[in-house]
């Protein structure tokens, strides 16, 4: 509903009756279907040991707050906003190459294959060419060229969504000297997981195989971008 | 004595446009209005008649001798064809140089790579044929 602009304070752009017919309230109020919260009851049972105590006694459901501010304070209102996943950019389509701007990958070219529920971009480098794995990307920390790769008719497993990116729980006792030595020598690393390589190999054949068909697109794929002396990203084009 | 300018304003000449919806393309001056505007037109190159101020306009060495003072559209057009002066513009150097900075600032930058390995294949024959010699 837009709100009816104040012309001065008091002054409204438009009169109740205006206003109550930009509402629609000629159409009646809404009545919702919701059925009315369970009552729940003041106090409740509680049984009590020791002897002479009685067994059981009344006790009130919620307690009352322990300590209360000496003035009023005034709440702040409560947001009507919910973070939504973010629109995909029009010049974003699977198998467009982007070039990464942040993170371990900075200043690589990889290859767009979908976004996720999440709304991050999962990419891969391939792997063999740039070593980039199967990743997620945000998109506002990727630049979108207008170089594609023709990825009809690829399709990625759906089990790759964002619970496939979730790091393993990981038990969180240990000292910060036993994170990384055992025993006086560094620890060995996890060995990366057998099936995760084996999702990425997979999915790497049809962009490879892709990717090959263009003449120089896999060296422009295992290079790095970077900006010279004389270049502006706004008066590039990508 | 002889004047040491070459290039005149005047009915024929060619000009370049440097402002403008029609900015980059080339026009001949029709006639004159007065010390800060001429009437351009450029049949030929989708350029409408207009007048146009000199300040955006830059002349060129090219020029229709023949033409008539404030000649319309077809005449204008009729004598283009037959000198061929729009062909005579592009293969110009001026013409030339400036298609190849507009083609430099729209490449993409796939083709700013492949740009980059042309130029270090040219290279590394330059430099193996000065190294045999």
């Amino acid at each position: 509903m837009a709100r009816s602009r104040q012309l001065a304070p008091g002054v409204g752009r438009f009169s109740r009756s205006q206003s109550a017919a930009r509402r629609g309230l000629y159409k009646g109020l809404k009545k919702s279907d919701k059925p009315a919260p369970a009552e729940t009851p003041a106090h409740k049972e509680v049984s009590v040991g020791g002897e002479k105590n009685g067994g059981t006694r009344l006790v009130p459901t919620s307690k009352a707050p322990r300590f209360y501010p000496a003035e009023d304070v005034r709440q702040p209102k409560k947001s009507r906003k919910s973070p939504k996943p973010a629109k995909l950019r029009q010049s974003i389509v699977p198998g467009s190459v982007l070039i990464l701007l942040a993170g371990r990958f900075r200043g690589k070219r990889v290859v767009f294959l979908k976004q996720l529920d999440s709304g991050l971009l999962l990419v891969t480098g391939p792997y063999k060419i740039n070593g980039v794995p199967l990743r997620r990307v945000n998109q506002a920390y990727v630049i979108a060229t207008s170089t594609k790769v023709d990825l009809e008719g690829i399709k990625v497993d759906p089990k790759i969504n964002d619970a496939y990116f979730a790091k393993t729980a990981t038990k969180g006792a240990s000292s910060a000297e036993a994170e990384f030595f055992e025993e006086g020598k560094p620890k060995a690393k996890e060995p990366f997981p057998e099936s995760k390589s084996a999702d990425q190999k997979e999915i790497d054949k049809t962009v490879i195989a892709a990717v090959q068909k263009q003449e120089n697109l896999a060296k422009y794929l295992k290079a790095s971008f970077g900006l010279s002396k004389g270049q502006f990203p706004h008066q590039m084009v990508f | 004595q002889d004047s040491n300018f070459k290039r005149f304003v005047e009915v024929g000449r060619v000009v370049l446009l440097k402002a403008g919806p029609s900015a980059g393309k080339i026009a001949v001056i029709a006639e004159i209005i007065d010390h800060n505007r001429a009437i351009i037109d450029g049949p030929l190159t989708d350029v409408p008649r207009q007048s146009f101020p000199y300040r955006h306009l830059t002349l060129t060495p090219l020029a229709l001798t023949k033409l008539p003072r404030a000649a319309g559209s077809g005449v204008i057009r009729k004598q283009l064809e037959k000198e061929g002066t729009i062909a005579k513009w592009e293969n110009s150097s001026w013409a030339k140089k400036r298609a190849a900075v507009e083609k430099r600032r729209s490449l993409n930058d796939f083709e700013r790579f492949g740009v980059m390995l042309a130029k270090k294949a040219r290279r590394d024959v330059v430099r193996k044929s000065v190294a045999k010699a």
